[in-house]
Formats: C-alpha cells, structure tokens, sequence
C-alpha cells in the first residue's frame, strides 16, 4: 500500500516534469490529490497499535530485501505507526494547498516546479514510512535536492545564497547524523544483522552495545546520540543552529515555504524522537536538563527574534523556530501527554505555520512588499484574506478549540509534572511565557498592517485575492478548527505509540 | 560455463571486440567516404553492446566463478577468464557503446572520424584481454594495446594545438611509466624465477634473499599501476591529456582506461602478490597503496575544486575518484575477513563510476558541441535551454559526490564500510572527509546549469541543436546512474563474490 503511495506520486512527479507549462500546475494540482485520498484510506484502515520501532503492531508493513552489507541486509522495509501516520496525512493534505498557492506566484518553468514539488512530496512520503535506516536515509536525502532547486531557482534576490546556505547546513547536519548512527551500527556488531530500525532499537534495548576500537558501549551511545542531536537540531532547527531558516524562508517562494515549515522541519523532530528519544532513551535523560535548556532557549530566543522583525515572512519564519521548542520540550520530558502533545504539535505546527505563510503570500501577491512599515489597512481591500490570516494568527497564539491550543496544551500537561526531567515546572513555565511574547508579536504586526485606514505605495491594483488563493487558506483553517475541537481524531492513535516510548527510560526514584 | 561450449568461449567478449575492430576496417576500406560516419558508428555502438552481453550473460550463466569449477585458464595459462574479468569487461564494453555513440555526433563535421572508432574498440579489445592476463608478459602486451590507440585518441584533433599537446605529455609519460613497469618484471621475474601470476605468488612466498629485488620490481609496478589509474605520483599527464583530448576520449580514458589501470593491479596484487606472502618477505605494499590513496584522493579533489573550468575539474575529480579506487587494495589486510568485500565494493565503484562519469564527460562533448565555452560561468542557465541533458547532468555530478539518492552514494559507502571493517579506518576518514569536500565543486556545476543566469539571452542559441547520439547516450548513463541505485543489491553481490574468489 505504502509502495504504491509513493510510486503514484513518484509517477506523478514525472508525468508532471514533461507536461507543458501551461496547464502543470492543474495537472500537478489533480494528481496530488491522488496521494492525498490514498493517505485518506490508509488512515480509514488504520489497524496499527503500540510504536512501529519497540516491537508494536505496524499497519501496512512491507520487508523485501534489497541487497547486504557487511553481514546486515537492507531492506525496502516501510511501515506506518500512531507517530507517522499523521505525518503522512499532513504531508499529503499540505501538498495539494501548496500547489494551488504556487498558481499566482510562480510565473516561469512551471512544469519544473511542480514536478519538483511532488517529487519532494514522494520523498517525505518516504521519510516518514521507512524503517529500514538506509531506505530512510536515502529518502532524507533525497528531500533535500528538489528542495535546494525549488528556492535557487524560483526564490527570492538572494536565492542563490539561501539555497546554498541550506544546502550546506543540512548536509553536513546529515553527515553527522550518519556518522553517529554507523558507530551505533558498528559498536551493535553481530547483535543485529539487518538496518532495520525496530530489529536495532530491540538490541540497544537488550544491551547489544559492545565495544568498537576500545570504546566502551555507554561511551559510544553517547557520542552517537550528540552526533545524532546535532544533526537533527540543525532540521528542526534549534538554537544556535537556526541561522539557515529565515534565510531559507524569505527567499524560498509562497508554495515552498508553506512545505518547509510545514513538512520539512517535521522531519528532524520526527526523526528526533524515532532515533534519538527511541533508540537511546537513558542518554536523552541524562541528558535532560541541558536539552530542556535549549528547548526553552529556542521558545524564547526565537520569539524575541520574531519580535524584532519588519518582514512578515521573517517573523512567521522565527515564530517557527519558537513552536518546535516547545515540541523538543515536550519529547525531553518522556511523559505520555509530552511525547504525545509533542507529535501533536507537529501535525499542528504543520497546518497553522502553513496557513500563515501562504496568507502573507497573498499579501505579497498583491502588494509585492511583506514589509510591516509599508502598509496598513489591508483588511480594506482583502477582507477574505485577512480574516483568515487573524484567524490563523490566533491560532499560533494557542486560542482554545484551534489546533495549536490542543498540541501546547498537551505538552504542558505533559512537562509540567514530568519525573524524567529535573526542575520540569520552571522550565515549564519559562516555556509558557513565550506565548505572551507570540501574541505581542502577531498582535503588533497584524495591528500595522491589516487594520486602520489602506496606506500602500504601489503602482499595483490592491483588491480581493482571486478565488484560488483564498479557497487553500480556507480549507487549512477548517483544518485547524476541526483538529481544535476533535484533537482526539490523531491524538488517540499518537498517544498509543507515544506510551512506549515513555516506558523505554529508566526514572531515577 | 555451459558444458557444450568450447572452454574459449569464456572469451567470447574479447573476441567480438576484436571482430569488431577489424569489421570497423573493413567498413572504412569498402566505403571511405559516404556517410562512413554514421555506419562506423552503428557497427562500433552493435558491436560493444554485443560484447556487453555476451559479458553478462558469461557472468549470469556463472562461468569461471567458483560455483561452476573456478576460474578457466586458456593458453598454457596465459590467459585465466573469472567472474572478475568478466565484470570489468562488461564495464569497458558499457564505456565503449556509451562513446562510440556520443562520439558520431561530436565528430560530425571531422573530416576522417573512421580511424576514431577503430582506435577505441581496439583500445578496449586490449582492456578486455588486460581483465584476463595471467601472466606478466600478457599483461605487458595488453597494457601496451590499451596506451598506443590511446595516445593517438588524445591527439585526433590533429588541427587542435591543445589536442596535439596533450598526446605528446601523454604519450612521454606513458613511455616513461611503461619502461618502469617493464623493468618492474623483468626485476620480479629475476627474483621468482616465473611470469605466470600463480609461479610468481610461490616464489614471492620463498624469495632467499632476493627480497629487495622483489621489492623493487612490485614498487615500479605500482609505478605502472598509478600512471594507468591516475594516480599520484604519476598523475600529471591526466588533466592535460583529459582537457586537451576529445570529450568523448576524456570520457573514455578516465572511466574505462582508468578501470583498466585498476583490472591490473587487484589482479596482480592478490594473485601474483598476495597480502600475506609479500608481508612476510617484508615487502609492505599495502602502506605504499594507502598513502597513494590517501594523497590521490586528497590532491584530486583539493586541486578540483579551485578549477574554473569544468573539463578541468573533471579531470581532478577522476583523480580523486582513482584514491577512493585505491582503497580496495590499499585497505587489504593478512588476515583480514573483509577483503572481498573492500575489493567488490571498489569494482562496484568502478561500475557505477563508468557511467556517471562517462555522462559527465559526455555532457561537457555536448557543451563543446554547442561551442558553448568551458568555464562554469559558460554553462550558466543551459537548464533553461536543455532541461533533459542538464538533469542529466546533475544527477552525475550529485551521484559523483555521493548524494544517497544516486548510486555513487551506496558504492562509496560500500567502500568505505569495507575499509572501517579491515580496519582501516583512517582511510575511511580520508575518503569521507574528501567526499564532503567534493560535494561544493560538484555542485557549481549543477548551480550553474539550473540557478544561475546566462550571460546574454543570445549566448545559448547554439544549444537548440539536438545532437541525438549524444543526447542519448548522456541520458541512458543517467538513466544507468539512478537504476544503479535500486539494483545495487546483484551488483555488490557479484562484485564481491568475484573478489572474494582471488584471496
């Protein structure tokens, strides 16, 4: 089943890349949601239990064996579990909005883009389903070219440097992950004798660790789980490893970044939590205060920056950096509604980052400046647009019934009286108070730009936003509500692969 | 082998190539003048695909592999057909039909472009016969078959002071290098006492004294060796023969002569010096190997990666590509578990690295074709023009730098896995550090292409010609290049059984 959602999509992405630009995005548009209505039948026939990784019932495994290294087979091994399921859905409900966002923006090579657009799609789809290692390495990878095209060719003035920068950052994150995860591999010997993520994380669990070039078992789970942290923080990003991100961002084009912050920094805290909180736990806990520490850092710090911003898209982009500490938060503290809240938060984030970046895309359509000094009054001339961007805004700040209540909801529930982490109710608290700073900064851009009387320096008509802008922002904030008011739609089946994952870490007393 | 098949028949490949050659000849002594072009270019193309069949087909029916009764020895043993013979034969009859298809486009307006076409599938007639010498002597005359079509191929631009040039600093090293590697022999036949690779591993193993003359003859052979492969100290005719040469001959020399270089010395360096014997003569060879290695690769890429011009940068990658090679003999070890699967994973690189880096080369035939300029700059915003040869493109260039999703990935991975598990880990950094490296030269080229803007909007008018040979030929080696990826599995598996027969 999962096979054939990604070939469709690789199909997709082919047929796409040779259809004349005029009708590539109708095409691109009608073929997504090809992917989207299977991720639908999947989840209607969802019958897995318990985490794919700790020997849990996974719905829609295949096993066939590609070829052998070393003694270990690698396998087309994929699967789906309560964690990636939801990722799966989001990924393939984003795509579809994606792609009729691009209609206005982009203007030139469309069959490129969208070509690249669903080929990326079929890649994550692949992140988020493999459980072998290398098959999920490749997919990782393999995000990260149409990506690196998407923003050097359709992005912004300085595109060449933001495409490069992220290029840059994630691969080497990437080479460092690898790195880490072989010396696991390595020091694992003869205990495994495949790269299959649940037959790994089962023997680090039996204590399979040995000794490699004389360096003890807990020696090398520690170096491992840094190497794996370090590469993954730059994905997810956390600070001080967030510098590629609103680079990235304001250049990238409306559609991309709606993937991006939507999809693609799901997957450092996806693979967060799969590798490094999964297969290492007593190594996260040890290290639990630091990793709390920059957790809330990244809430605070990257909400001051957001503070500190004129471009719209900037700040939306370090608002990012803000919401996936609050997910690290709530993978660090091991608890049900943590771990749980956390995955929730993804899928959350997903939609509502989502949502925010293409409204300032139209905007930006239409006024071609995202800057907050140059303009007010937009809700005059774009009242659809702008009632769904406010709506949406407060959705980042947490209103209740919205999806991003549910998600930092649950993880405060979660840290707030976690026992694998010391002092969890200040850092709790500390996480908590950049909500306020949030509202600060959402209500006093919305306030300049959106409200008052129309002020605009521009030779350009300002009216409504056509009909296909404004349908995707619709249908993301439906979305948000209906995921508000009914979070138990995903968060039963996540908070049942969450439970072991939780019981995996030791608690000292 | 199939029983009802003379044992001969193993060396069905090497025939067919030579057939071909002569049939190339013929075709060119019958009809001199019309259209000889594209005729030559269709019995070249026909007859390297059928040597690359037969070659599989040997390989798939499992002849000279140890499942069906090992290696078959020809000749009063002169000549010794195994798996791995076979598995670099199919890989220089690929490179050839790859060429010879490029190349009718390229030489479109040549004024004798037959003797090309000749000159290439008897180069690789040598190459094939180099795959399975077993003896010194055959491995001499093979060598020498391989270099003089050659040096010829890098001088055919006769007109091209560049291409004339660079023949003759080819041709001054390779006389050089082929006086060292005979003089080589002749030092270990006096030691030995044999030329039959099996002899000379017996008398390595009891060398009375005659150590340092052995010594001496295996270091100039691996004097040999680096020169054919490229590699450090006897890699200087290498980017100016590739730069000055025909693309498509720069394409030839680096992947099939330079997996030529490679056929020689994991032959050699298992079966007439084997590991073990030659550590107890206290003739340390696997040192020599990997520090070779580990400055090739090093030297190779630092040096590509301040080149403004791409055939150029080519021209040191495949340097650094021939270190990552080095590896599957440097990384050997006495007692080693892991030196089949070092050695295999090395001929899978070669495999993989016939077809993306042939691509490159014939990317860059294509750009020459175009008159489009050399530098990185020159080929700003081609994607725009030629969207197909440019993805193209980019897949080589990221499969070269060893990005997961292309088959350059899993074949230096393999490599480097094999290395770490002999213990060599230190190569294994080397490699990994140099790879990442890589990656910012390689991926000029693709930003170039796709993201950067042409010059003048009339700059690129040159491109809307569609060569279709080489378009052909650039988009099946990408083709190859990605497939490579989903069917590693088989090829690792032969390459590595292939290996593991030798030790």
């Amino acid at each position: 089943m999962l096979e054939a959602l990604i070939g469709v999509t690789f199909v997709a992405a082919l047929l796409v890349l040779l259809a004349p630009d005029e009708w590539a995005g109708r095409l691109a548009f009608a073929f997504s949601l090809l992917p989207f209505a299977g991720s639908l039948y999947l989840w209607s026939g969802f019958d897995g239990a318990g985490n794919a990784l700790t020997g849990g019932d996974i719905a829609y495994a295949t096993q066939i064996e590609w070829l052998e290294v070393g003694g270990r087979t690698v396998s087309w091994f994929v699967g789906v579990d309560g964690i990636s399921l939801p990722l799966v859905v989001l990924t393939t409900f984003l795509v579809p909005l994606a792609i009729v966002s691009a209609w206005t923006p982009i203007d030139s090579r469309q069959s490129q883009f969208y070509g690249l657009m669903l080929f990326m799609e079929a890649n994550l789809l692949g992140v988020f389903t493999a459980l072998d290692f290398f098959l999920w390495f490749v997919f990782w990878e393999a995000v990260l070219v149409p990506m690196y095209f998407l923003i050097g060719i359709w992005g912004g003035p300085r595109r060449k440097y933001a495409a490069i920068k992220f290029f840059v950052y994630t691969n080497a994150a990437s080479l460092l992950m690898f790195i880490g995860f072989m010396s696991l591999t390595f020091a694992l010997g003869d205990s495994v004798s495949s790269f299959a993520l649940p037959e790994i994380t089962a023997a680090i669990a039996d204590g399979g660790l040995g000794t490699w070039f004389n360096i003890s078992p807990d020696r090398i789970a520690m170096v491992a789980f840094l190497a794996m942290f370090l590469g993954f923080a730059v994905k997810v990003p956390i600070v001080p490893f967030h510098t590629w991100l609103p680079d990235a961002h304001v250049e990238a084009p409306t559609p991309v970044s709606v993937l991006l912050a939507g999809v693609l920094l799901k997957m450092g805290t996806y693979a967060l939590l799969r590798f490094n909180f999964t297969m290492l736990p007593d190594q996260a806990s040890a290290l639990a205060i630091p990793i709390a520490a920059v957790a809330v850092i990244s809430v605070i710090y990257g909400a001051m920056l957001a503070l500190a911003q004129k471009d719209l898209k900037r700040i939306v982009a370090y608002s990012s950096v803000s919401s996936m500490g609050y997910v690290i938060l709530g993978l660090i503290v091991f608890t049900e509604y943590g771990v749980g809240g956390a995955t929730f938060q993804m899928v959350a984030h997903g939609l509502i980052s989502g949502l925010m970046f293409m409204a300032v895309g139209v905007i930006y359509n239409a006024t071609h400046t995202r800057m907050v000094g140059d303009m007010s009054g937009m809700a005059d001339r774009m009242p659809v647009a702008v009632g769904i961007l406010v709506a949406g805004a407060f959705g980042y700040m947490g209103l209740p019934l919205m999806a991003g209540f549910a998600g930092e909801f649950f993880i405060f529930v979660g840290s707030f009286a976690a026992p694998a982490l010391p002092y969890a109710p200040i850092f709790t608290a500390l996480a908590m108070f950049g909500i306020v700073i949030v509202a600060g900064y959402l209500l006093s851009a919305m306030q300049s730009t959106l409200f008052g009387p129309f002020e605009l320096e521009t030779d350009y008509e300002v009216g409504p936003a056509p009909f296909h802008d404004v349908a995707p922002l619709a249908v993301l904030l439906v979305a948000i509500i209906v995921l508000g008011v009914a979070p138990d739609i995903f968060f039963e089946m996540i908070r049942d692969a969450a439970v072991p994952v939780v019981e995996g870490v030791t608690v000292d007393g | 082998m199939v029983n009802t098949l003379p044992q001969v028949a193993a060396l069905l490949p090497v025939f067919l190539l030579a057939f071909t050659g002569l049939a190339l000849l013929l075709v060119d002594t019958i009809s001199p003048d019309a259209r000889s072009n594209t005729s030559m270019a269709v019995v070249g193309a026909i007859g390297s695909l059928a040597a690359l069949a037969a070659s599989v087909w040997l390989v798939v029916s499992g002849t000279g592999s140890t499942d069906t009764g090992g290696a078959i020895t020809l000749f009063a043993e002169a000549i010794k057909v195994d798996t791995m013979a076979l598995f670099f034969t199919a890989i220089f009859a690929s490179v050839t039909a790859l060429v010879v298809v490029a190349a009718h486009d390229y030489f479109h307006d040549h004024e004798s472009p037959a003797a090309f076409y000749s000159l290439v599938v008897f180069a690789a007639t040598g190459m094939a016969l180099l795959a399975a010498a077993n003896s010194l002597a055959v491995v001499f005359v093979a060598l020498e078959m391989v270099s003089l079509p050659s040096y010829v191929l890098v001088a055919y631009l006769k007109r091209d002071r560049g291409s004339v040039e660079a023949g003759m600093k080819y041709f001054l090293v390779g006389a050089l290098s082929s006086a060292i590697f005979l003089f080589g022999i002749s030092l270990v036949y006096a030691a030995t006492g044999s030329l039959l690779l099996d002899d000379v591993a017996e008398g390595v193993g009891a060398l009375d004294g005659l150590a340092g003359v052995a010594g001496l003859g295996i270091v100039m052979i691996v004097g040999g060796v680096a020169f054919k492969t490229a590699s450090v100290p006897f890699h200087f005719w290498a980017p100016e023969a590739y730069e000055g040469a025909p693309a498509p001959v720069s394409a030839f020399l680096s992947s099939a002569s330079k997996a030529a270089g490679f056929v020689v010395a994991f032959r050699l360096f298992t079966e007439a010096f084997p590991v073990g014997a030659s550590l107890t003569a206290g003739i340390d060879w696997v040192l020599a190997f990997g520090i070779l290695a580990a400055v090739t690769m090093t030297l190779g890429n630092f040096a590509a990666a301040v080149q403004e011009e791409v055939k150029r940068m080519l021209a040191y990658s495949s340097i650094g590509h021939a270190g990552y090679v080095l590896i599957g003999v440097a990384a050997l070890s006495q007692d080693g578990g892991a030196n089949g699967a070092v050695m295999g994973a090395a001929m899978a690189h070669l495999l993989v690295y016939g077809f993306m880096n042939t691509g490159a080369f014939l990317f860059v035939a294509m750009a020459e074709r175009w008159g489009v300029g050399r530098t990185f700059e020159d080929y700003a915003g081609l994607a725009r023009r030629a969207p197909v040869a440019s993805t193209a493109m980019a897949v080589f260039m990221f499969s070269l730098a060893g990005l997961p999703p292309f088959a350059g990935f899993f074949s230096k991975y393999f490599l480097f896995m094999g290395a770490i598990d002999n213990g060599f880990l230190w190569l294994a950094a080397f490699g990994a550090v140099n790879s990442v490296v890589s990656l910012y030269y390689y991926s000029r080229v693709v930003k170039a292409l796709f993201i950067d803007d042409p010059a003048s909007s009339s700059s690129l008018d040159a491109v809307d010609v569609r060569p279709t040979g080489l378009y052909a030929a650039v988009v099946f080696a990408a083709v190859a290049t990605v497939l490579l990826l989903p069917g590693f599995g088989p090829v690792i598996e032969t390459a590595e059984a292939a290996a593991s027969a030798l030790f």
